[in-house]
């Protein structure tokens, strides 16, 4: 059977903040989410994750947008509805770089168990102006068993680091993401 | 089927969209897609879901109601193999019908209209359908090239259940006079183009209300992979 054409990417333009992060940005608006992913009374480690866009020529980038999509302190994705008065570990979470004096994005979720085999990570799905269609890639942590994961053994060892966030104190991380030049961040195509 | 058909989506580097110059990668995208195929995107349950959310002719009103041409837009979100799909979280914004966004960075010397915000959410009802109230969004100037205008579009935000169901992209109306001069639309393959404007349907046309236009949403993996 021939398959339909999927509908095209186009950029989420610099205007998305009132529609997808309203609260966040001040609108008159409701959010589905916002920059927590953790739950009233989180279970496992919670930590803060902060880190910048970087363009071509290692500005920062204000107008990004950025969700995070990860599995528990056990290993689990949540497969239940989020629902608006939740208290339970959430797993989504978005927020835009143009809220931060310095362009940057501040989640706060819990350290994830990965299971089957791979090392902790989350996910990250990246819309911005100038991005035609989004991007994919993934933070990993300093402190933990990375060298089995089967994707980071995939990339090119040269650019592992770029996957790997930085600790920068007490259940804190620095994740920075560099659109090109030397430390351009690897990105994966699904 | 020639594989390059079903190449739908714009290139990350578009040089005469000019902000893609300094923001796409500059190497290969790494392929995992074996290796996620089981990732999920979470789902958003209808407590989420405000009455009005679907209605941006409504669901900002001050004073009384927004000026412009109201529209109906809905459609079905589905699978590359036609299976409809339930619960996806449909999120849209716009320029009202002066052209100018509520955001606050925008500086279009347009008018703000107190009754529109511009924003909604919908989800998928069982069939996979959705459909929004709004207001026809004007054209806006923007910054890319002497006396660059943007077609009148609607931004549109899709969440399905597969983690490669994660879409964003834009609705244009049927003959628009500014598609030629636009690198956004422009950016997408030709025969692709017609993906993603929406269909006007006399048949689903409100008497005395609203003019209807038809746009479905068919999501997919992304991979340029030859073979299944
Ligand atoms: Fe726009």
């Amino acid at each position: 059977m021939d398959k339909l054409r999927q509908t095209p990417s186009q950029t989420v333009g610099p205007f998305f903040a009132y529609g997808l992060t309203a609260r966040q940005y001040g609108y008159d608006f409701t959010s589905i989410v916002d920059n927590s992913l953790v739950g009233a009374f989180p279970m496992g480690i919670e930590i803060d994750i902060i880190g910048h866009v970087f363009d071509g020529e290692g500005k920062p980038i204000p107008d990004a947008l950025i969700e995070f999509r990860q599995a528990d302190e056990k290993g689990r994705y949540r497969s239940v509805p989020l629902e608006k008065a939740d208290s339970d570990f959430r797993g989504f979470g978005r927020f835009g770089t143009g809220t931060e004096p310095d362009a940057g994005f501040h989640f706060i979720t819990v350290k994830p168990k990965a299971l089957s085999g791979q090392a902790p990570h989350i996910n990250v799905i990246l819309f911005m102006r100038g991005s035609l269609r989004h991007l994919y890639t993934r933070i990993y942590f300093p402190d933990e068993l990375n060298i089995d994961d089967p994707i980071l053994r995939s990339v090119d060892p040269s650019r592992i680091r770029t996957l790997i966030a930085e600790s920068s104190g007490a259940n804190r991380y620095q994740f920075d993401i560099h659109m090109q030049g030397l430390n351009e961040t690897v990105f994966f195509d699904l | 089927m020639d594989q390059t058909s079903f190449d739908v989506h714009p290139p990350h580097l578009y040089a005469p969209y000019k902000s893609t110059i300094l923001r796409s990668p500059t190497r290969p995208l790494m392929p995992v897609r074996e290796l996620l195929k089981d990732l999920t995107l979470p789902a958003f349950g209808e407590s989420l879901i405000g009455k009005l959310d679907n209605d941006l002719t409504k669901n900002a009103r001050k004073n009384g109601e927004p000026i412009g041409e109201r529209i109906k837009v809905s459609g079905v979100v589905m699978d590359e193999y036609g299976k409809p799909l339930a619960g996806v979280l449909v999120e849209i914004w716009q320029a009202n019908s002066a052209g100018r966004y509520v955001h606050k960075e925008e500086i279009h010397d347009a008018p703000l209209d107190p009754n529109f915000l511009g924003a909604g959410r919908i989800l998928t009802d069982r069939e996979g359908r959705y459909s929004f109230y709004t207001i026809k969004p004007g054209a806006y100037p923007w910054g890319n090239h002497f006396n660059a205008w943007r077609p009148n579009h609607i931004h549109f935000s899709v969440v399905g259940h597969q983690f490669e169901h994660r879409l964003v992209t834009q609705m244009y109306f049927q003959g628009d006079p500014l598609f030629e001069y636009d690198p956004i639309f422009q950016s997408v393959p030709v025969h692709a183009r017609e993906l993603l404007i929406a269909k006007f349907r006399m048949d689903w046309t409100e008497p005395e209300f609203a003019l209807a236009y038809e746009f479905n949403i068919i999501l997919g993996r992304r991979s340029s992979t030859p073979f299944e």
